[in-house]
């Protein structure tokens, strides 16, 4: 009889795979990326590898989304990071393509982290507006600072990989590899910190803030975490462009950079971490054959791509493969 | 070393454009409760409108005079085409949805708008130094000042009072408040809220349009006018208190003067002065000078 009665009890969402199930299949998929990417052309791989590099900073936005708040200024930390690395590589000489990236990352927590705590506060537009000004002032320093060259900003040379020195044919394959490998690494743990208890006590301090709080979590805390967690991923993504691209100049940290990061977090929704990377790859597309097909009206083309998304996918792509279990 | 006195009054001419479009953005958020990230948009189609309009003018070998109305011509125009079309074709289907979320619908029309600006007037700027010049100049001791600075500022001051008058003084705008107050009571009294939505988002777009297109003999119009427009006014509207016609104010003032005294005394810091006092505001009062604080929600 028991089976009977619970046979047709509610449908339970698939039960969320294991952990070891996703790590599994991120290590395969990735694996895969890379072996397919010795047979892709140039430009491909480089697209994927800028796709999977500012994806990591759209997933600090994500993360931030899952609490409700959305950063207008994640530019500031991609560009913290992708300074950090080049002037690493140029003035200390250190070329460690890995060690650079998480030096980038590093350097973009540290910045970031003195004003975690100030940010927690706030909320909805003051949050958005905060980080943008954050970012717009990074972006006026850089930009005033002749050491950093300005406003053309500065080129950087070839990385070499755990000693390794690469050659002009491989280094755009290897960065490639180890941004896959960084961007998957990165998307295992957030997706492990989102299925931890702060991880969900961020998605409760969404619904509300007043209930944590009664519950006995600390909403200011989560927040501040979760912002410096998005600091340094999106660090790290600012060095792995940077190591890729060579160059490096104030518009990272411009606000309309930073609207790019927020429309592929939009664009991924905030349930899967996939999808942040998926998002991340369609911008990248869209970018490279607006660019090429109809320069002048790429950005109206964006515009009205992010209206659609908005209108009629609001969950998001990653809302496409994830369903929430109906309450 | 610059006087004092030049310091304020560059201050108080930058202060009072930003004061007039930086008005429409807050009254639009106060109303409609969306910070609209395409206002810095209009204000460059207004600036772009007063272009091609005092340029017919020019054409037509009218008095000089007359391009001040071609100005305002201008403005009317942006606002009463684009605005209705913008509200009722595309905005009002976000209603309702999260702030961030509205925020970025409009952060599209911004990228929209900006690319149909340089379709349709190029990439190359235009100058509209005609009207600069209509009001002569003024010395006050040493110094000579243009006197069209000064109508600027006269101007904001109107504009600032009849918005005040038009809100608080008028039917039309007790319904307003009423709206801005709960649209749901105000519609179950009667009132057509779409009709109260369409009309405020027109008169806010009216004033980045008129901010736009009086200051556009003072600068090059060229495409790029529209970001640091918005980035400014945001930060006037974040200072003021979202939704307050005197924060607007206090916040241009600030912000105004903030910059003129950086550019004056400490050119490097002029491009974040503003977001540094921004940051400091927020600070001590995190939801701006004049902003009362609301009740959570539960």
């Amino acid at each position: 009889m028991a089976a009977t009665i619970t046979a047709p009890a509610a449908p339970r969402a698939k039960a969320a795979p294991s952990p070891a199930r996703i790590a599994l299949a991120g290590l395969g998929f990735t694996a895969l990326l890379a072996l397919a990417g010795l047979f892709m052309p140039k430009w491909l791989t480089f697209l994927i590898t800028m796709a999977a590099a500012q994806g990591l900073v759209s997933l600090g936005i994500v993360l931030l989304m899952r609490g409700g708040v959305v950063s207008f200024g994640q530019g500031m930390v991609f560009a913290l990071g992708g300074y950090a690395a080049a002037l690493a590589y140029n003035r200390l000489g250190f070329t460690d393509a890995l060690g650079l990236t998480l030096l980038g990352g590093v350097t973009a927590t540290l910045v970031a982290a003195p004003f975690a705590p100030l940010l927690a506060r706030y909320r909805g537009i003051f949050f958005a507006m905060l980080t943008l000004a954050l970012s717009m002032v990074t972006y006026g320093l850089l930009m005033k600072i002749e050491v950093l060259g300005g406003s053309d900003g500065f080129n950087t040379g070839r990385p070499t990989l755990l000693g390794q020195t690469l050659s002009d044919a491989r280094v755009g394959y290897v960065m490639y590899v180890l941004t896959l490998v960084i961007a998957t690494a990165m998307a295992l743990l957030a997706r492990v910190y989102f299925d931890s208890t702060r991880g969900l006590v961020t998605l409760a301090v969404r619904e509300n803030e007043l209930r944590v709080e009664y519950l006995g979590g600390s909403v200011r805390q989560a927040m501040t975490i979760n912002f410096i967690l998005a600091a340094f991923a999106g660090g790290c993504g600012g060095a792995l462009v940077v190591l890729s691209l060579g160059h490096i100049d104030p518009n990272f940290s411009y606000w309309t950079t930073s609207g790019e990061f927020v429309f592929v977090a939009i664009l991924a929704g905030s349930q899967s971490v996939l999808a942040v990377f998926v998002a991340s790859t369609v911008l990248e597309v869209v970018r490279s054959f607006s660019s090429a097909y109809f320069p002048n009206t790429w950005q109206l083309a964006l515009g009205l791509f992010l209206l659609l998304v908005i209108r009629f996918l609001p969950g998001g792509i990653g809302s496409l493969w994830i369903k929430r279990s109906k309450k | 070393m610059p006087s004092v006195l030049t310091i304020l009054i560059d201050g108080l001419t930058y202060a009072s454009w930003l004061f007039i479009v930086a008005l429409g953005l807050t009254l639009v958020f106060g109303v409609l409760k969306i910070l609209n990230m395409a206002h810095g948009s209009f204000y460059a189609l207004g600036a772009y409108a007063a272009a091609s309009f005092v340029g017919w003018i020019a054409s037509m070998k009218m008095e000089p005079a007359f391009s001040l109305v071609a100005m305002l011509l201008a403005a009317v125009a942006v606002a009463a085409i684009l605005a209705p079309l913008t509200e009722r074709g595309l905005l009002r289907f976000f209603y309702g949805r999260d702030e961030v979320l509205l925020v970025l619908v409009t952060y599209a029309m911004f990228l929209i708008m900006e690319d149909v600006t340089k379709l349709i007037w190029g990439a190359n700027p235009y100058y509209v130094s005609e009207p600069y010049s209509l009001f002569g100049s003024v010395d006050i001791g040493h110094q000579t000042y243009v006197g069209y600075d000064f109508a600027l500022l006269a101007l904001a001051i109107v504009t600032g009072l009849a918005v005040w008058w038009g809100l608080n003084r008028t039917r039309h705008g007790k319904i307003v408040l009423a709206v801005i107050h709960s649209a749901e009571v105000a519609s179950s009294m009667g009132v057509n809220v779409s009709r109260v939505y369409m009309l405020a988002f027109s008169v806010g777009i009216f004033l980045a349009a008129i901010g736009g297109a009086f200051t556009a003999p003072m600068i090059s119009v060229q495409p790029g006018v529209s970001v640091g427009v918005i980035i400014v006014s945001f930060a006037v509207v974040i200072i003021g208190g979202l939704g307050s016609i005197e924060g607007a104010a206090i916040g241009a003032l600030i912000v105004g003067l903030a910059r003129s005294l950086a550019v004056h005394i400490a050119p490097v810091a002029e491009l974040f002065s503003i977001y540094i006092v921004m940051a400091l505001v927020l600070m001590f009062r995190p939801e701006g000078l004049f902003q009362r604080i609301q009740a959570r929600k539960i």
